[in-house]
Parts: structure tokens; sequence; C-alpha cells
């Protein structure tokens, strides 16, 4: 029941993917800011090739599509289907091999034109799989670091937010895995991106923790109000975080739209009721 | 004690800590090209930096000694130019002692820069931070413990050079005459009390060394 009412309030501030095709086919592919949203608050158009090495041999990522300011994005798929590829990507850490992305006014890469921004000047905040926290900085210093101008009040504004108060002057070894998933999450937001990435930022932890800090993405999301792509494998999570999902096979994408949509036609009801009624997060 | 001992010793002393030093500022950049970025060559400049560990002293002090002479075309060059001589000279057995050493540097130091995951690197340019501001504040306080035994590993070696050194320095007192080419210059006078004394501090200064190394990396691998 809290799922539905989840996805119906986020079905009222988010386009749905109709009006987004229609959107895409008015602005031609470059990005439009939305009427009532910050100057920065542009849509990520993607459209990339790249020739991914997996165990199973060569495969070729293709993506293009545009996604809308204050959307909440999740990638689906199997391993080695491209989903961390796609955000390295567009952090600027894997370089595609050829295509176009832009956010909002600014080209991040551009194949043709011989643009590709480095990760430095993207402003995107990367929650990594393995959180990757300083291990020399206190969880006080891994936030602080990310913070583009020293700024001690958004500093406490994080700690309370995430409620690491009391862990404030411990080092990442002395963390559980949930605390260090909330510091990786702080310290993302700490750096005012415009584009918050999480790499399966849930998939280590139990269905208890899980279900915690599910609630701190989506107060993290609502926080940055921009956009937020997420990898994930399960599909509960996706139903319940997601404004649209991605589904991905083997490098190209297979569908994309509404996560209930995306997954009842996967389903049957009967086993989509099912899945629901025993999951616990 | 007498003072010719005292001067040996802090001769070399001298020489392990220029020769370190020097090392540590060189070292660095090479560890960071050798282990984060590709180039044409790489492997060959590897094996080069690590020649010097499987090379006899004598093969490289030779070919040091060659360049170093008026008749080579770094001797003559330095000698005409700035009127410098290396050839057994202090200077030219620092710059064979930088070179021969090398490897004991380049290598903890590039393994500990390996040994960093690259999600730390990753996040930090993420967080908007330059390459520069990684080394300094992600990559060098995470890489403690190999920057010791680089330091310490470079000292140690130095300490114990022998054969690079009496191929480019000879055996000049309070020149080029070091701790190590002092013992077998008094081994050669027959006279093995002097040279067990200094045996006995190279000893002593080589086991504390590596104690120190081992008892640090034992105490951060606990910690972390």
């Amino acid at each position: 029941m809290i799922q539905k009412e989840n996805i119906e309030s986020k079905s009222n501030s988010v386009p749905s993917p109709v009006e987004r095709v229609r959107e895409r086919s008015v602005v031609g592919g470059t990005s439009v800011p939305l009427q009532g949203l910050g100057v920065h608050m542009g849509s990520l158009f993607i459209s990339i090739q790249h020739a991914m090495h997996t165990s199973e041999g060569k495969k070729m990522l293709e993506v293009n599509t545009q996604i809308m300011p204050h959307e909440l994005l999740c990638l689906f798929g199997h391993s080695g289907a491209g989903k961390t590829t796609i955000l390295r990507i567009l952090a600027g850490l894997t370089k595609p091999d050829k295509g176009r992305i832009v956010f909002g006014n600014t080209v991040w890469f551009d194949s043709e034109k011989k643009i590709n921004l480095p990760p430095q000047q993207r402003n995107v905040g990367f929650m990594f799989q393995d959180y990757a926290l300083f291990p020399n900085m206190s969880i006080e210093k891994n936030i602080r670091f990310a913070q583009k101008e020293k700024d001690e009040v958004e500093v406490e504004k994080m700690l309370n937010l995430f409620d690491l108060t009391e862990l404030r002057h411990r080092k990442p070894g002395q963390l559980s895995g949930g605390q260090k998933q909330r510091v990786a999450l702080a310290r993302a937001l700490a750096a005012k991106p415009s584009v918050l990435m999480l790499d399966e930022p849930l998939s280590a932890l139990d269905c208890e923790m899980r279900a915690a800090l599910q609630h701190e993405i989506r107060k993290a999301h609502q926080l940055l109000k921009t956009i937020t792509l997420m990898v994930s494998h399960d599909k509960h999570e996706i139903i319940k975080l997601s404004t649209s999902v991605m589904v991905l096979r083997n490098g190209t994408v297979e569908k994309c739209g509404k996560a209930e949509e995306i997954f009842e036609s996967d389903c049957s009801e009967r086993k989509f009721r099912k899945l629901n009624a025993n999951s616990c997060c | 004690m007498n003072q010719d001992f005292i001067d040996t010793l802090l001769l070399t002393g001298k020489l392990a800590g220029w020769t370190t030093a020097i090392l540590f500022v060189i070292g660095f950049p090479i560890a960071y090209l050798l282990a984060y970025r590709r180039f044409p060559l790489k492997s060959f400049a590897e094996a080069l930096i690590s020649m010097p560990m499987v090379l006899p002293p004598t093969v490289l002090g030779f070919y040091m000694l060659m360049a170093y002479s008026p008749q080579g075309g770094l001797g003559s060059f330095l000698q005409r130019v700035f009127d410098v001589r290396l050839a057994f000279s202090f200077g030219g057995v620092l710059i064979a002692s930088v070179i021969f050493s090398l490897p004991f540097m380049i290598q903890p130091l590039q393994n500990g820069l390996t040994a960093i995951p690259k999600s730390l690197r990753e996040a930090s340019y993420t967080l908007g931070k330059s390459e520069f501001t990684t080394f300094v504040r992600v990559l060098i306080p995470n890489m403690i413990p190999s920057i010791i035994t680089a330091v310490a590993m470079t000292f140690a070696h130095c300490i114990g050079e022998f054969g690079v050194i009496i191929m480019v320095g000879g055996n000049i007192p309070g020149e080029t005459r070091v701790a190590s080419i002092a013992i077998y210059d008094e081994v050669q006078a027959m006279n093995y009390q002097t040279a067990n004394q200094y045996s006995l501090v190279l000893f002593g200064i080589s086991l504390v060394i590596l104690t120190v190394i081992f008892s640090i990396n034992k105490r951060k691998t606990t910690t972390i």
C-alpha cells in the first residue's frame, strides 16, 4: 500500500514516458530547462556507442535517451549488460567510442567535436559500489573534502541528515556497511552535484538496512532536486524508488518506462503480487 | 675511535641521505607514471629502472666511469662547460648511487600506488579534485607504509653499496671512501679490528632500518 502511494505521488511530479517522448521531439535532442525549475536543472541527453570487453566477449553498448530533470532513473539488467559502464561514461571515468552527451547547455562529450570534459568539470556525485570512502579521513573530513567551498554549516547539515553526528570522528574502517553507505551518500551530496549516480548502493545490505537506506536515497534525491541515476538488481527497490527504469540487455536498451509497467509486462499479475507480498523492503 | 673512522661513516651517511632525498623527489613522478599511465615502451622503461636489481654493480659502474671520463661525451662536456669533473668525486658517486638505487625507491612507491583502489582516485575526481590534490590528499596518506619502505630500503641499500662506488669513485678518504669500501680496504691491509668496527656499524644500521620497516608495516596493517 505504501509502495502504491509512493508510485502515485511520483507520477504527479515526473512526466510519463509519452510526455517525455513528446518533449524529446519538441526539443530535438537538445536540453531545454523546464519551467519552474532551477537554472542548472537541465535534462541529460545521451547518445553513445561504446565497445565493452566483458567475460562473454566484446559487446557494443548503445544508448540513446534523454533523462528529464527531477527524474530518478534506475538502470536494470543482468551483469555485464552495461549499467555501470553507462554511469562511468556519464561521470567521465570511461570515454565512449562515439556519440554525444549533453547536460543542460553544457556538452560533456562529443566525439565529432573532440570534446570530453574530465570528471572534475561535470559536477556529478558518484557513489561507488565499494563506497570509495577515503580511509585516511574521518567521516567529517570525507564530507568536508567533497565541498567546493568550505561550509561548516553544510557539513553539520549532512551529518545530521544522515544521522552521522556521533560517528563524525570515526574512520571508514570503523563503520558498518550501512554506515559507510550513508557517509558515501552524504559525501556525494556535499559536492552539490548536478547529477547523482548510485552504483548498486544497497547491494551488500540486509533487508532491514536496505529499507532504511532506500528512504535515505529518496531523501537525497529530493534534496538535490535533480537527476538521479541508480543501478539496481532489485525490482521492488526500483518500483519503490524510481520514476522510470531502463532495462538493459547485452549493451542495448531493451525497455524504458515506468517501473510498474515494465515489470508488470514481464511477469503475470499473480507473480507480481506474490513478489510484492514476499518483499520485506 | 679515530677521526678517519668517523669521517668515513659521516660520508656514508651523507651519500645515503642525499641519494634518498633526490630519489624521493624524482621517484614519485616516475612511480606515478608507471602506476597510472599508459605509454609506448612502458615495459621497456620498467625493465630499465629495474636493471640495477639484477645487473652486476661493476657493469653500471664501468659505463658510468666511461661516461664521466674526459674522453667521454658527458665528461668532456661537463669539464669544458662547467669545469666539473665527475670521475672520482663525490658528485659522480652521488649520481651513480641515484641511478643504481632507483628501483629500491620506485618499486615500493609504484606498488603502493597500484595497491590503492582505483575507486578512491575516481571518487576524488568526481568530487572535482585535480590529479595533484588527489595525489597529495588521497594517495600519499594512504600509502605511508610504502613510502617508509621505499625510503628505508633506498637508504639501507645506499649504505651498503660497494661495486658502483669503487668503480666510479675509487677510494679517496673524505671524498669517495664510504664504509663498505673502507671495510674492503682495511681487510686488504689486514686491519681486521677496524674492518669489524665498520661492519658492526653497517650491520646495526641495516638491522634497525629493517626492524623499523617491519614494525611500521605491521602496525599499519593491524590498524587498517
